[in-house]
Formats: C-alpha cells, sequence, structure tokens
C-alpha cells in the first residue's frame, strides 16, 4: 500500500499565527461568547415565545448554528466548533480550577472512562434521540432549552467524575457526528513530520494537563478524535505540534482503521439525513405528524422505523454488498473489515448529502430569522425594524440546482474512495469491478437523497 | 489574568440574563396578555382565565400551537379573531361592566372543540342597580330536562303555518301569550286547543305551528340557521337526525342510561322527540346542556334572544314556521 503524497501547508510557520493560538486568550473569548450565547438561548427558550418560528432560542440554535456548522464550520474546519464550544467550559472549569491560566484548585476524580464505552455508540444514541425528538424540538423552544440545561448539567457531571473532555469525546452527541466527518476536513493539528520515534512516544500525561482530549498529540493522524483544543501546542514541546491546511482528501484517501462503532455511525448520520429529509421536505404530512407527535403511537412507529432503517437496514445493505466484494473480489480479509472500510468510504456520501439537506432546509427557513432577531423573545419588539419582514424561502430556483450537484459531487466522492479502498483491500486488476455492489449502494443513496430533496 | 477572564465570563453572562428580563419589564404593557389556543387534547387555551378591569382595554396577543382557531366572545356581536399557527393575532377587549365573560374557540378544531371555552373576569366597582335577571323558564318551571319526553300524538302532515294563516285571520287568545306557548310541548298545546276548538286533528296542528311562528323576533330565521351550522351541526347533523361527523362512532342515546356516557344526539326527524318537548326544555337543554352526555352548554355564550332563535329554528326540523313580515 503505497502512500501517495496531498498537500499540506503548515500555518504554524508564520510566529504570529503559532503566538494567536498558543495565547489562550482569543480562544477563550470567543468560547466565553459562545457561552453567552448558550445561556441566551436556554433562557429565551424559557421566557420567550412558545411559537418555535417566533422564538431566538430555537431559530437561532436550528436553523443559523446548526446550518453554520454543517455548510461551513464542519467541511471547512472540522472540529473547528469543538474548540470554541461552551458547553465543557464550565465543568472543566471545576475540574481544572482555571480558565486561562493554569493553577487553582482542581475539583474532580479523575476517573477513566469505562473501557467498554470508549467509543462512538453512546454518541450514535444520543444523536439518534436528538433526531427522534427533533420535529418537537423545532417547533418546541422549552424542549430546546432542556436540552441544553441537560447537556450542561450532564458535561458537568462528568467532568467532574471523569478525566479531562471525556463527555466531548464520548458522550457529546454532536461529538459523534462532527468527529467522524472532520475525516475530510481541510484542517488538521498533527505533529512534526520528523519527529523522532522517541518523541512520538512520549505520553502526553507527562505534559502539564495532558491532552485533553485524551490523545497522545505526538502520534496523531486522524481528526476524528482531536478537538482542536490547542492545548498540546501550549505546551513545552508545542513546537512539536503543526496546524495545518491540507486537501480535503488527504486524510480519506489513506487508509485508515475503522471501528465497527464508527462503521454504524456512519451508516446511521447517512440514514438519519435521508429520514430528516423525508420528514422536513417531504410531501408526506403523516409522517409530519408522527415525527412531531413524540410518545403517541405513530411516534413510536416513526421511532422504531428510523432506528430500524439508520441502524438495520442501511448496515445490513452495505454487509450484503460488501460480502459479495469479498467474494468476487477473492479478498483474503475478514468481512468485518471490509464492511467498516466501506462505511468509511461512504463518508463523503454523509456529508455532502448532510450539506444538501441543510442547503434546502435553511435556505427555506433563513427568512425566519430577521424577524426573530428583532424581536428575539416574540413580545412585539423590533430591535432591528425587521420584525415584520414576512417568511420567504431563498434562492428557490437555485436550490435544486445546488443540491444536485453536491450529492453528485458526494457520490463522485465516495466512489473513488470505494474504488481505492476496494484497491487497498486487495481488489486489483481483472478483478477491479468487484467493488461494484458498494458503488452501487452509494448510487442508490445519492438517488434517495435526489428523490427526496429534489423529487 | 486569571481573574480577568473569570470576571469576564461573569459580566457576560450578567449581561445577556439581565437584557430578557429587564426587556419584560420595559416593553410588557401589564394589559398585554398572550393566549395561545391548541387543541383541548394538547391543552387548550393557554390560560382558562383572563382578568382585567372595567374600563381598562385588555390587548391579547394570540397565537395557536396546532391548528387553525378563533376567538370569540360569548354573548356579543363582536366578529370572531382567526388564530393561526406561527402567526400572532391581536385583539383589543374593554368593558364597561363588572362581571364573567366567556370567551370560546369557533373552529371545529376537533372532537373537543366545544371545550376550548374560558372566562374573562372583570372586576371593578359593581354595577349600580343591575336588574336582578329573570331566572330561565326551564328553571321557573323546575323542569326535568333528562326525562324522557316523547309525544304520543303525531300529526297526520306537516304542521304549516301558512295553512292555518289561509283558514283563518284570527288566532286563539292562548296562542299570542309568550310563556304559555314557551312552557308547554307542542303536543301539550294541541291537547289544550282541540279540546276548545271545533277543528279537525291537522287544522288545530297548523295552529301550534302559528303560534310557535310568532315567539321569534324579527330575523330568527336567519340568526337560528347560522348558529346552528356554526355550533350544533357537527353533532345533531345538517337534517337533525344526530348524525353529525362528530358523534357518528358513540352509541346511540337511551334515557335509561342518560349521562352515564356520550352518546349521538336524538333525533330530530323524529316527531315524536320535538313535539313532545316544550321550548322551554329545549331552551333548558341548550343553556345547561347534558349532563354527561356531551352536549355542550351554552348558556354563557349566546344571548337569550340567539337561544330562542334556535330552539325555534329546531322545531323547524318537524314544523313549517314562518317569520312575522
Ligand atoms: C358535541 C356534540 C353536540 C353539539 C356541538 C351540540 N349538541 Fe345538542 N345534543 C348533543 C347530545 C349528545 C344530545 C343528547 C343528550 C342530552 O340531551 O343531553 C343533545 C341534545 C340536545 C337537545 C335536547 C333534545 C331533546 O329532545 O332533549 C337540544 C335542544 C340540543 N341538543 C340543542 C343543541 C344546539 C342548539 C346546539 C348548538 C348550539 C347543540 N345542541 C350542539 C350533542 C351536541
Ligand atoms: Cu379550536
Amino acid at each position: 500500500m503505497e502512500k501517495t503524497a496531498s498537500y499540506r501547508f503548515d500555518l504554524t510557520r508564520y510566529a504570529w499565527v503559532r503566538r494567536l493560538l498558543t495565547s489562550r486568550w482569543p480562544q477563550f473569548i470567543l468560547r466565553a461568547i459562545t457561552l453567552a450565547g448558550f445561556v441566551l438561548v436556554i433562557l429565551t427558550g424559557f421566557i420567550g415565545s412558545p411559537v418555535g418560528s417566533r422564538n431566538f432560542a430555537v431559530m437561532f440554535v436550528w436553523i443559523a448554528w446548526w446550518s453554520a456548522l454543517k455548510l461551513i464550520m464542519l467541511p471547512f474546519g472540522g472540529r473547528a466548533w469543538c474548540s470554541i464550544c461552551p458547553i465543557p467550559m464550565p465543568g472543566e472549569w471545576l475540574q481544572q480550577g482555571w480558565l486561562v491560566k493554569p493553577g487553582g484548585k482542581k475539583f474532580n476524580l479523575g476517573l477513566r472512562w469505562p473501557r467498554r464505552l470508549r467509543n462512538t455508540w453512546l454518541q450514535s444514541a444520543g444523536f439518534a434521540a436528538i433526531g427522534l425528538f427533533s420535529a418537537l424540538t423545532l417547533t418546541t423552544p422549552v424542549v430546546t432549552a432542556w436540552i441544553f440545561v441537560g447537556l450542561i448539567i450532564v458535561a458537568v457531571v462528568v467532568s467532574v467524575v471523569f478525566e479531562q473532555r471525556s463527555f466531548c469525546r464520548y458522550l457529546c452527541p454532536m461529538g459523534g457526528f462532527i468527529g467522524l466527518y472532520s475525516t475530510m476536513a481541510p484542517l488538521e493539528l498533527r505533529p512534526q513530520p520528523d519527529l523522532t520515534l522517541v518523541e512520538k512516544g512520549a505520553a502526553v500525561r507527562e505534559w502539564p494537563r495532558g491532552c485533553p482530549w485524551i490523545n497522545n498529540p505526538a502520534a496523531l493522524k486522524a481528526n476524528a478524535n482531536c478537538g482542536l483544543c490547542l492545548e498540546c501546542l501550549r505546551t513545552e514541546t508545542g513546537a512539536n505540534m503543526t496546524l495545518n491546511v491540507r486537501s480535503f482528501d488527504a486524510e480519506l484517501g489513506q487508509p485508515g482503521a475503522f471501528r465497527l462503532d464508527e462503521a454504524f455511525l456512519s451508516l446511521g448520520l447517512l440514514g438519519s439525513v435521508m429520514i430528516y429529509s423525508a420528514v422536513f421536505q417531504g410531501p408526506w404530512g403523516a409522517l409530519k405528524n408522527a415525527a412531531l407527535y413524540a410518545g403517541s403511537p405513530a411516534w413510536w412507529g416513526f421511532a422504531a422505523f428510523f432506528l430500524l432503517a439508520s441502524f438495520g437496514l442501511l448496515p445490513a445493505l452495505l454487509a450484503g454488498a460488501s460480502a459479495l466484494v469479498r467474494r468476487t473480489g477473492n479478498l483474503g480479509k475478514p468481512l468485518r473489515m471490509v464492511f467498516t472500510r466501506f462505511s468509511r468510504a461512504l463518508l463523503p456520501l454523509g456529508l455532502l448529502s448532510w450539506i444538501a439537506f441543510t442547503v434546502s432546509f435553511a435556505f427555506g427557513k433563513m427568512a425566519y430569522l430577521w424577524p426573530v432577531l428583532s424581536d428575539p423573545f416574540g413580545w412585539g419588539w423590533n430591535l432591528f425594524g425587521t420584525a415584520a419582514v414576512e417568511w420567504q424561502p431563498y434562492l428557490l430556483s437555485a436550490t435544486p440546482v445546488i443540491e444536485a450537484v453536491l450529492l453528485v459531487a458526494g457520490l463522485i466522492w465516495s466512489g473513488r474512495t470505494i474504488l481505492k479502498t476496494a484497491e487497498q483491500l486487495g481488489v486489483r486488476g481483472e478483478r477491479r469491478w468487484a467493488a461494484a455492489p458498494v458503488l452501487l449502494f452509494a448510487l442508490a443513496g445519492t438517488l434517495t437523497m435526489l428523490w427526496l430533496l429534489i423529487g | 489574568m486569571e481573574k480577568l477572564a473569570k470576571s469576564l465570563v461573569a459580566v457576560l453572562i450578567l449581561l445577556v440574563a439581565a437584557v430578557p428580563l429587564l426587556g419584560q419589564q420595559i416593553t410588557a404593557q401589564p394589559e398585554t396578555i398572550e393566549l395561545r389556543a391548541r387543541m383541548p387534547e394538547n391543552g387548550g387555551w393557554s390560560q382558562e382565565f383572563i382578568y382585567g378591569q372595567v374600563n381598562v382595554p385588555i390587548k391579547l396577543r394570540m397565537t395557536s400551537d396546532d391548528v387553525v382557531h378563533s376567538f370569540a366572545l360569548g354573548q356579543s356581536s363582536r366578529p370572531s379573531v382567526e388564530i393561526f399557527p406561527g402567526k400572532f393575532s391581536e385583539t383589543e377587549l374593554t368593558f364597561d361592566q363588572a362581571g364573567e365573560y366567556t370567551f370560546y374557540c369557533t373552529r371545529w378544531c376537533g372532537a373537543n372543540h366545544w371545550r376550548m371555552r374560558g372566562t374573562i373576569v372583570i372586576e371593578g366597582p359593581a354595577a349600580a342597580a343591575q336588574p336582578t335577571s329573570v331566572p330561565p323558564l326551564f328553571l321557573q318551571l323546575g323542569l326535568d330536562l333528562d326525562a324522557p319526553h316523547l309525544a304520543q300524538i303525531i300529526p297526520p302532515n306537516r304542521p304549516d303555518t301558512a295553512r292555518a294563516r289561509g283558514r283563518t285571520n284570527a288566532l286563539p287568545d292562548g296562542l299570542t301569550v309568550g310563556d304559555t306557548i314557551w312552557s308547554k310541548s307542542p303536543e301539550a298545546l294541541w291537547k289544550d286547543l282541540k279540546a276548545d276548538e271545533a277543528l279537525d286533528d291537522q287544522e288545530v296542528w297548523d295552529m301550534v305551528a302559528w303560534g310557535l311562528s310568532l315567539q321569534g323576533s324579527p330575523g330568527w330565521l336567519a340568526q337560528g340557521r347560522e348558529l346552528f351550522t356554526q355550533n350544533c351541526l357537527a353533532c345533531h347533523g345538517e337534517s337533525g337526525k344526530g348524525d353529525g361527523v362528530m358523534v357518528r362512532d358513540l352509541p346511540p342515546m337511551n334515557h335509561d342510561k342518560m349521562g352515564s356516557e356520550a352518546t349521538r344526539p336524538p333525533d330530530f326527524s323524529d316527531p315524536a322527540v320535538l313535539l313532545g318537548a316544550s321550548p322551554a326544555l329545549l331552551e333548558g337543554k341548550i343553556i345547561r346542556g347534558g349532563m354527561g352526555t356531551g352536549m355542550p352548554y351554552w348558556g354563557n355564550i349566546f344571548t337569550s334572544e340567539q337561544i330562542r332563535s334556535l330552539v325555534l329554528y329546531l322545531y323547524s326540523f318537524q314544523i313549517e314556521l314562518e317569520e312575522r313580515p
């Protein structure tokens, strides 16, 4: 397996960039602001207008933030959001005793996260749960507020009981989603390529606080678990770490291991975006209602369908396709490995489906933002004179084209990655077409998304 | 440095918390009340009671959490205000008398739609000399509204006002006096007249029709029809058969078990039902409603004139009534 060189550019070669990142202040100020925003969202959720489309909390979180995350921060910055996310901040403050200058009283038990749970299963479950209640969250501001209060409480408790940012790494429902797709982001934090083995082996635990994300930065190879907290840059050996811009394919183009839980998350996310598209953009009123009335019999049906399709049907189909590839390609690798590698190759399809869905969803709803900006609590204010802006979807004629382009790009990217993966697994020469079943799977996924979004 | 960071966090959070809390103080005019409409299954009106003062306007900002609803004030001719999901409709109410007023939803938003009712309590100096209102006739007479009251005598043909007027231009005295007619079922009235007058059965029935026709105030027919269509049709059905969409799956009415379960309304196309019921009884039922039968009470929603029109309109399922020219 020869490694193809991919494009990388070290941003921290500029002294001022390194200084900007090494100082804790810029990041701290951003986090302080997001924390205040977080508090504002909780407050408006509780005391603002109970009508979803009139409430700043719902609009800001589920339209503005969620769209910005999927359209900009995630595809271009990977875990950039995690870098400034306020949720772990109060807990971390307790845990470490400081915000910008190490010192102060620590308050934590520092237990290690249970071994069995050191994976993304809990994150998948959290993400699925949010998905199941999404129609409710979107229309009912208090639910959003409660979710946020819950997140903060869990984050604080986990920070006090367990070491470092165990919450972010193993529990945060968004963490699994962002981590998985950050594999394709053109931004990475990595050790200098010419570190000696000794330096690479240097356990990060010897550093003053250790890697908050529980990695060994000197051996970092993948984006998924690096939260870009930048703490490693701030250690004595920080000069060994660099922040690089890279090509989108730099990581995914290389062979990489993928655990079973990650494979299921990858397919689960693909399934979820299809169901989201069906619920929010589809013409099926009954489906929408079923999704909305959490707890009703129809909703249970919806929930069962959601879970079975995302975490049962899609994995089963891909496992079938993988088994075929393995037979016809005469691969000596275990099925589990073939299956997980191919689900990794499907990441671009998933990411671009999410982006396409977000385009149609966000452009349709964006106009709701203007009134909410002027009247964040729905109390009849008019701060910026935009309270009465009528709702209208933006770029209506362009969105189908944009969506189609995005989905096709995802198909091509995934297709290439599938072929590359097949080659890495040993599909060669005249057996080259053995990968066809997985390609078909990707094609079917794309067509389903096209049908759901564009019709 | 660390202190600075901590105070920055504190200041930002306080600032953010202060904005809505202070803002609420500044902008919320005390009279503006936010009223949310939801189907009764989802909680009905967000406020069952609204409090206000005499002659102080109450501004309502209304929105719906589910389907389209509509806000109307009982015993009033104010047009109702539509309430759409995700939008705000506003209306202003001023009351010049202390008391309790009923508001209700006029949109058939679901099977329990009619439960969407609330009360506006207006406080203030008690009105000086309020005429003590006369209790409705059914209370004065002590009627048992839930007792069976089927008529035994059925007219050969549909009683017809015009036919009676064509035959004679003098109406027996007993037929013109309001309360007499209002307290007797058409059947009882027929028996009284039959004893006094030398007329055949059908002719007496026509007289009864004429007598009833005289009880309505101008415009009662149109008013009664409109009120019935809007408020009663969904249960009582277009032809009064008691087969409206809201009750189709319910068991038929049964006098022996009256009140033990929700039932279908009686069949007004069966002459025995209406001809055995006095106007006072029908009026009483409309005012008071059923006892556990599903028949809503309308006493604080309609004016007594509107209820009279409804009673007469109900009779028109059996009797050919006319408005006075
Ligand atoms: C939610 C369904 C429902 C609605 C709406 C409704 N009714 Fe009824 N009504 C019933 C039922 C059920 C009965 C029979 C049980 C009872 O008498 O309590 C009934 C009985 C009556 C009776 C008594 C008849 C008799 O012979 O005893 C009258 C009069 C009546 N309704 C008038 C009205 C009028 C007028 C309206 C509209 C303003 C109306 N109802 C709206 C369900 C309804
Ligand atoms: Cu209603």
